[in-house]
């Protein structure tokens, strides 16, 4: 399948330096102020190279990738709120030229999940969103082979860097502070960490579960989530929390009554929920088959664009 | 399993009783009077209720048709019963609150939890590394009954948001059916 991948940063360089040992053909690459473009293959090594050295991968513009040569369009550019843009345009234009889109970027499907699905539905292009929620693990794929209608609840942690802090306190009777500065210098945090500590992240992930679930019945955006994150929670709190056998983590939910709720909550301390380190684990409440775990790597480059590949992998032949 | 109602089980009856002299044999006759073979009992003279009562608990057995009648009896001699068995209060809530704990009164936080709520605080941990009046947080136990913790999760919300603490709530409180 030939692919137009946009956005250059960890997941899109990932796609375009794998897509070929799954067989796939990058025709276009695009980064926040260049594209480069090229029907028979762009050369991937050079136009990643061409980016480190020069700041873009190549001189063309984001709207030739858009309008080029490609069956899916691989959104893979940073995750925005609200209207989601530039990211909801670039699916609504693949969408309108009847190619497939698939999504790393979470913005469209967690603010305007209706909108995406109906611009899906007078398209004949088709749009999946696997690498939207917890990196490799396959949550949404498994969600679908079972049906939302057989599904309950879905629960889980679905953010490696709050997860790194409160295991990392915990383990070492560490504040906050100190051990986000640790996260930092590890690169398990980024240089303004808001996005992870706040909850937003783990949020958006579960809005896009509940959206799922809900199957249409109704839309759920970030506004209709309780967040709450975990900045500042003192050392003490999770002392307390070992002393009875408990630890705490960024739990996100989202209820059988269809409530998103994602903040820190008390579980037991060697049970399923309580993974450690940048470890992610989603579990479903099954109506016929119990709890189902499924844990994993829920962040990174190359396992966040494998989640894409098998998502390209499930697209029809166009 | 067993569904035998003939199965003799432990209990645990919480009283509050008058601190006058007598009231504690009133109060265990209605257990003998009518079947329950008492294990032990707790009688926390230290420790008054904020209504001046003295909380006692009892520990016995009986089968279940026999501790309803105990439970009925006591009542009947006008033996404040708190708890009854394990069936009412059956669930255990724990929660660890954070912020400026003592600052706002705990006492008062704890005092309002009993009042405002079904649920009754069991244990309770305080942990203040940086001194009382620094952040600090607290781990409480509730013995909440069966189907309300929600609510009491969301009185204890309220309590809590009017002192600007942190709650920090176990998965089940209000994620369940």
């Amino acid at each position: 399948m030939r692919l137009a991948v946009l956005g250059a940063g960890a997941v899109g360089s990932s796609v375009a330096e794998l897509a070929d040992e799954y067989g796939h053909t990058v025709t276009a690459l695009t980064d926040s102020t260049g594209a480069v473009v090229d029907a028979d293959g762009i050369d991937v090594a050079a136009a990643l190279d061409r980016k480190n050295r020069e700041g873009s991968v190549g001189t063309a513009a984001v709207d030739d990738a858009l309008d080029g040569p490609y069956d899916a369009l691989v959104e893979a550019t940073p995750t925005t709120l609200g209207d989601a843009q530039p990211g909801f345009s670039h699916v609504e234009h693949a969408l309108e030229r009847d190619r497939h889109v698939v999504l790393a970027n979470k913005g469209p499907i967690a603010e305007r999940y209706g909108e995406v699905r109906d611009l899906e539905a007078d398209s004949e292009g088709a749009v999946l969103f696997e690498a939207t929620v917890g990196g490799a693990m396959p949550v949404l794929s498994t969600i679908d082979d079972f049906g939302a209608d057989h599904i309950s609840t879905v629960r889980g942690v679905l953010n490696g860097t709050a997860n790194f802090i409160l295991s990392r306190m915990a383990a070492e009777g560490l504040d906050y502070e100190h051990v986000l500065a640790e996260a930092q210098d590890l690169g398990v945090a980024e240089a303004d960490p808001t996005f992870d500590v706040e909850g937003t992240d783990a949020a958006l992930k579960f809005v896009i579960l509940a959206n799922v679930l809900a199957d249409g019945d109704r839309e759920y955006s970030l506004d209709d989530a309780d967040v709450e994150g975990i900045k500042d929670i003192p050392g003490s709190a999770l002392e307390l929390a070992t002393e009875d056998a408990q630890t705490i983590r960024l739990i996100g939910e989202v209820t059988p009554d269809g409530e998103v709720r994602v903040g820190p909550r008390l579980v037991p301390e060697h049970g399923t929920l309580a993974v450690t380190g940048t470890n992610n684990i989603v579990q479903l409440e099954t109506n016929h088959a119990g709890r189902l775990n499924v844990s994993g790597r829920g962040a990174g480059g190359p396992e966040t664009a494998t989640a894409v590949l098998a998502d390209v992998g499930r697209l029809p032949e166009r | 399993m067993s569904d035998s109602t003939d199965e003799v089980r432990a209990y645990t009856v919480r009283l509050e009783l008058v601190d006058e002299p007598g009231e504690l044999l009133r109060a265990l006759r209605p257990i003998a009077d009518n079947g329950g073979n008492l294990l032990s009992i707790f009688h926390e003279r230290g420790n008054v209720t904020p209504r001046g009562h003295i909380p006692v608990e009892v520990d016995l057995e009986a089968t279940p048709e026999r501790f309803d009648g105990i439970v009925d009896a006591l009542r009947e001699a006008g033996i404040n019963v708190i708890q009854a068995g394990a069936q009412r209060y059956g669930e255990t809530l724990t929660v660890v609150l954070s912020g400026h704990i003592v600052d706002t009164d705990l006492s008062d936080t704890l005092s309002r939890i009993q009042q405002e709520t079904d649920a009754t605080v069991t244990d309770l941990s305080l942990s203040a590394p940086e001194g009382t009046d620094d952040i600090s947080s607290a781990r409480l136990r509730l013995a909440a009954e069966e189907g309300e913790t929600g609510a009491t999760m969301g009185t204890l919300r309220t309590i809590a948001a009017e002192k600007d603490l942190r709650v920090i709530e176990p998965l089940t409180a209000g994620g369940e059916a």
